[in-house]
């Protein structure tokens, strides 16, 4: 418990903010820095935006006197990745006339702009907010995105996963007018009250996600909390909760860890909502709210433990769950290509790499050479040709792909005839081992990186596509996961191969993670540069290519051929680390 | 009558008398305080005769006014050039033993010129043929319903410009016209001085001051307390300053960096020299001569395009050099001006260019002239077997470029900093680039540059620290302001600072932001509005944002401001005058008479000030 500590200094920022107004308003209205107040960053995340700048350009701007490029990231709020195509269309067109002219699907199901100026956020909000979409609690210390399975082989319960998605994400979204006021620019209406998170919100984020097995697209076990929606007779019964789990960690601090979460029991539908609600209300009052690096939902359960987690649910609420059902996933990646659903539409699952959405010029360059993708793919004119002739929906994986879901039958030749003209991928324009990879953005624009991940992934997946060919696997899937920094957001911890940024050109290679997203990886080695990743990789490759059982995942080979100590819980993240020769 | 609070410290007066003396002449008329002068200086002048011991200084006017009629200097100048010589002018006249004083055209009564007998001008042109800033009334009065006979005035013009500007010492010529005309009689021809004009301007001096001896008689003895030599610098010179537009300081770039961030289509340089051995001194608001050298690449260009030989010998401005040399180092070698054309056109004989050159071509020949440059000249009308020598006869001496001082010798007195817009652009066919700033943005690592200080008294912060001030300052024109904030910083100077700025991005084109930020930050700059025309659709300038503050604005000059302008002089500086011209009507409630009577007012009272290029 963290009453008698000192509270950290975000908290205090909360506390003063009257309902996240903090100055805001005035920062906006400020035309000399494209910046905003140091305090107003850390409350503008709950809008959905974090400030950064272009560090790229850092220090040649600071030699001509100019400020850092001051832009934001902004998060747009969008249960189980769901939107229509007039809201493609519109969000495209934000993109072009507030953005950089590119997209980013995230890890968690949404679109993700950079290089908004400041001038721009107000107008893009209220231009969003047209076609009903927000971006309340996309990121700060609240409840995130939710997340549902997007894969539609179920598609009459897909919709069901997503009405949850949405009803959770309504339920626990912050109320403060706060948002109308600043953004929307309505009148003030009467005294703010948060019934469910009060005055100063959560201690951290907090992520929920809701799984339909077998597929863990969603990768449910890295969530705050995750629900596994247990089928019956073809009809939701209910789902399996799961608590706890997190990415995020701190090099070098080892009281910091991923955590995958604790499947704890089943609620019935009736009282899902009650159980979630009350699991964010426990780590509302429980939470550290001194330590930032220890105020995850999963050091609180560390901390207490999962039999306190049952009293208290059933001392605050009485609530008490029924045993866990059976549930089994099978693999946390998206089958790319055409399926048929249940009500006899089609869907087909489109890959993006890195989930950037741009459209590369002759030489493969975007925005000015920020980004680099196949020369001469015009990925968002494709996109958004889709877009203007698609009736149902587009969904967004957990894998930062898209889904063009509901494609009735004597619409599919259309559909296909523009993924051919734009050459978008629909599984067979790059290799298995890239469509397994995924990269958060670090950068030049996310201020927490410590080396590249989205710019420089597409070229280490080429050459480790050299060493899977030659040793005879290129069509078996590895899933590879890279960030520039610990935080987690491409889930890094979950990777077959997982990449952390540590230094410029540097990195952490882990490996054995499960491929069905149930089982951490584990350190291998520390610190290394390209030559030794690949002089790493290549004898492992080689050898789970001449010695792996049939179906053999290679996370789970590289455990059982003795290469790497497995992860079975997050707490024994720091153990055993490195090969067993190296230790 | 409105008093300057006389100052115990700066008048030969005690307190009491001082605040007697004050209040009094608060309650008068101006008919009053006329009279009072006129009585102060009759009991002054008995006085003088013998019955107190007078300071010698003091007599001596009395006793040259014996001698000689007044002589009366007017000046009128943006930068102060006009002042100089004036001055110059004075001390020579002076030591001829002439009764001679100097006027600023802004202080001086133009109902006064009635009574003159003996009036000489010295003033400079700006912008579009138009009247430097302080001029401005005298030149509207006297071409104006209420100019008065003058008959029996005995006048003389030296007229200052820029021979590359189409209205070449205008405002020169109108006065030089219209006083012959109210009925003067013009005793020596009227002078237009080019940029280079130092030799011409002594040579004018001399002829002057024989002329008016010659004329008005004058005492014997040379003036007891000045010298014969006119000071190197001008008369504003600080003492220890030894270099001067003659003899440069050879200064080296120790900072040359470009402020515009990527993707802006311009491109200003800050530029820092080092100025530690040097001594030199200056006041924000003062400017830095330099003289450049021609850019490498257009000496050769030209040399080839005469079909000549860049070792061939000329007699240049001090002896004989190669071409090569003179070319680079003496003269100017792109601005074309007519009076080089008509010269060119007398070796040329060409029919085509005599008829550009005939008075009914005017336009066509600004036509021609526009984006062109001499190399074009000696192209379009090639003059066959020219000589080297042939060709620099024609060209006037490469004039030195002034920019404002973008720092304080206050807080920075080793360094000094320049705010260089480099010019770069494309006409009739060939890049072209302006010659100082290229020399400085391009070509200035481990030269020594020639420099020295122009001080304009025209442009200065307010003595008093607590007085408020507004600096209008877009582009380049910023640069001073940050010389002034500086200053005020060093001066921990309580007065308050609003700062106009503009520029076409916030992104790429926002000079010194990082600057202004720490000075909002710390206290120092009150407020700063800023107006950046191409970041959205409907083009914003400061002049908007001035209207837009207009009650602030108004609110800060009646509690003291004093407004400051610095920039372009075409659009920028016009629409700025209109704006504040507009916010004054509406806030003091004033007609359009009214209102630039108030703003008329301010400029007397030296708090509407402008550094306009």
């Amino acid at each position: 418990m963290s009453d008698d500590k000192e509270l950290s200094p975000v908290e205090h920022i909360k506390i003063a903010s009257n309902y996240l107004r903090g100055t805001i308003a005035d920062g906006l209205a400020d035309e000399l820095t494209g910046s905003i107040a140091e305090d107003d960053t850390q409350l503008t995340k709950f809008y959905g935006f974090y400030q950064q700048d272009d560090r790229d350009l850092r220090s040649e701007r600071k030699h001509s006197k100019l400020e850092p490029h001051f832009q934001f990231m902004l998060r747009l709020r969008l249960p189980a990745g769901v939107v229509t195509g007039e809201q493609w269309l519109k969000i495209d067109e934000l993109a072009h006339r507030y953005a950089n002219g590119t997209l980013r699907l995230t890890t968690r199901q949404t679109f993700q702009y950079h290089g908004v100026l400041k001038k721009h956020l107000r107008p893009l909000l209220q231009d969003a907010y047209q076609v009903g979409v927000d971006a309340r609690g996309a990121c700060g210390d609240v409840n995130r995105n939710v997340m549902a399975t997007a894969n539609p082989d179920l598609s009459a319960l897909h919709r069901e996963v997503h009405d949850w998605s949405i009803k959770i994400s309504e339920h626990l979204a912050w109320k403060s007018r706060a948002y109308e006021e600043i953004f929307l620019q309505q009148k003030p209406q009467g005294e703010d009250h948060e019934p469910i998170y009060g005055k100063t919100y959560l201690p951290r984020k907090f992520k929920i996600a809701i799984a339909i097995p077998p597929e863990n697209d969603v990768d449910m076990f890295a969530n705050d909390i995750g629900l596994i929606a247990i089928v019956e007779d073809d009809k939701l019964v209910g789902f399996n909760i799961a608590i706890g789990g997190g990415m995020g960690s701190t090099h070098g601090d080892e009281a910091t860890y991923p955590r995958l979460a604790s499947v704890i029991g089943f609620a019935t539908p009736e009282n899902t909502l009650e159980a979630v609600e009350e699991l964010v209300k426990i780590q509302r009052d429980h939470g550290d709210r001194s330590n930032r690096k220890h105020a995850r939902f999963k050091y609180t359960i560390d901390d207490h433990g999962l039999g306190w987690i049952h009293e208290q649910l059933e001392e605050r609420a009485g609530i008490k769950l029924k045993p866990a059902r059976e549930y089994n996933f099978e693999r946390n990646g998206d089958p790319l290509g055409w399926v048929e659903g249940d009500n006899g539409n089609w869907h087909l699952t489109l890959f993006i790499e890195n989930g950037r959405i741009a459209d590369f010029d002759d030489n493969g360059n975007a925005h000015y050479g920020q980004y680099h993708g196949p020369a001469g793919l015009k990925l968002m004119t494709g996109l958004r040709e889709l877009a203007k002739i698609h009736t149902g929906e587009f969904r967004l994986t957990g894998n930062h792909n898209v889904i063009v879901a509901n494609v009735k039958p004597e619409d599919k030749a259309k559909v296909e005839e523009l993924v051919e003209h734009y050459g978008l991928d629909d599984g067979d324009k790059h290799s298995t081992l890239r469509h397994s990879a995924m990269a958060c953005v670090a950068f030049p624009t996310c201020g927490l990186a410590m080396a590249e991940s989205e710019r420089y992934l597409p070229e280490l997946v080429t050459k480790i596509e050299k060493i899977v060919t030659d040793a005879g696997i290129k069509d078996q899937p590895i899933v590879i996961r890279m960030t520039g920094c610990p935080n987690g957001c491409a889930r890094p911890f979950l990777g077959e191969i997982g990449f952390v940024g540590k230094a410029p050109g540097k990195y952490n290679l882990y490996l054995g993670a499960g491929y069905n997203g149930e089982r951490l990886n584990k350190l291998y080695r520390e610190n290394i540069g390209e030559e030794e990743i690949l002089a790493e990789l290549t004898p492992i490759i080689e050898q789970y290519g001449a010695e792996r059982n049939e179906g053999e995942p290679f996370g789970d080979f590289v455990i059982r051929a003795g290469i790497i100590a497995e992860t079975t819980e997050g707490r024994f993240f720091h153990e055993n680390v490195g090969s067993p020769e190296a230790a | 009558m409105k008093a300057t609070p006389i100052q115990e410290h700066t008048s030969p007066l005690n307190a009491q008398q001082a605040q007697q003396l004050t209040a009094l002449i608060e309650t008068l008329t101006p008919m009053q305080v006329t009279w009072i002068s006129g009585y102060l200086s009759g009991i002054n002048a008995s006085t003088a005769s013998g019955e107190v011991a007078a300071p010698a200084q003091a007599a001596a006017p009395a006793t040259q006014s014996e001698a000689s009629e007044p002589l009366t200097i007017l000046f009128g100048s943006q930068t102060g050039n006009a002042e100089d010589i004036a001055e110059s002018l004075r001390e020579r006249a002076e030591a001829a033993g002439l009764n001679a004083s100097t006027h600023d055209m802004l202080d001086y009564k133009p109902k006064d010129l009635k009574k003159e007998k003996n009036v000489i001008v010295c003033v400079s042109t700006h912008g579009e043929g138009d009247p430097p800033d302080n001029a401005e009334e005298l030149h509207a009065f006297i071409f104006g319903k209420k100019a008065p006979k003058l008959d029996g005035l005995k006048f003389s013009v030296l007229a200052f410009g820029d021979t590359s500007y189409e209205h070449f010492c205008q405002t020169g010529k109108d006065f030089d016209a219209q006083l012959e005309k109210l009925g003067g009689k013009r005793l020596t021809d009227r002078v237009d001085l080019d940029v280079d004009f130092d030799e011409a301007a002594e040579a004018w001096i001399e002829t002057v001051v024989d002329k008016y001896k010659e004329e008005l008689g004058g005492g014997d003895q040379p003036h007891p307390t000045v010298t014969a030599m006119p000071t190197a610098g001008g008369a504003a010179a600080p003492a220890a300053e030894t270099y001067s537009r003659k003899n440069p300081y050879q200064a080296e770039v120790l900072e040359n960096v470009v402020l515009n961030g990527r993707g802006s289509d311009k491109e200003v340089h800050h530029i820092e020299m080092d100025t530690e051995e040097s001594g030199l001194v200056w006041e924000p608001g003062d400017s830095l001569g330099i003289i450049p050298e021609n850019d490498p690449a257009v000496v050769e260009e030209l040399i080839a395009a005469l079909g000549l030989s860049p070792e061939e010998k000329v007699t240049g401005i001090d002896g004989e050099v190669t071409l090569q040399h003179a070319l680079a180092h003496q003269y100017e070698i792109t601005t074309l001006t007519r009076p080089l054309i008509e010269k060119y056109a007398v070796q040329a004989q060409n029919e085509a260019l005599d008829k550009l050159l005939s008075e009914d071509q005017r336009e066509a020949l600004a036509d021609y002239m526009h984006g062109r440059f001499i190399i074009d000249v000696v192209e379009d009308y090639p003059i066959e077997g020219i000589t080297g020598q042939d060709f620099v006869r024609l060209l006037r001496k490469l004039p030195p470029r002034l920019y404002s001082i973008a720092s304080s010798h206050a807080a920075n007195p080793d360094e000094i900093h320049l705010t260089v817009a480099a010019v770069r652009y494309e006409s009739a066919g060939r890049p072209r680039h302006g010659v100082a700033s290229i020399h400085l943005s391009d070509r200035s690592e481990d030269a020594q540059l020639p420099i020295y200080i122009d001080h304009n008294k025209n442009f200065k912060l307010p003595e008093n620290d607590d007085a408020p001030i507004i600096m209008v300052g877009p582009g380049t024109g910023v640069a001073p302001f940050r010389a002034f904030l500086e200053e005020r910083e060093e001066r921990e100077a309580s007065g308050d600072n609003w700062l106009f700025f503009g520029a076409q991005h916030f992104l790429t084109d926002f000079y010194y932001q990082t600057d202004w930020l720490r000075w909002r930050k710390d206290g120092l700059l009150t407020r700063m509005d800023v107006a950046f025309s191409r970041d959205q659709e409907e083009k914003v300038y400061v002049q908007d944002k001035i209207r837009a503050a207009g009650k602030e604005l108004f609110d800060w000059i009646e509690r003291g401001a004093t407004v400051y302008v610095c920039g372009d002089a075409n659009a920028m500086a016009h629409d700025v005058h209109e704006a504040l011209l507009e916010l004054i009507g509406e806030h003091a409630n004033l007609d359009a008479e009214g209102a630039a009577g108030y703003l008329k007012n301010l400029q007397k009272e030296k708090r509407y000030q402008r550094d306009v290029y």
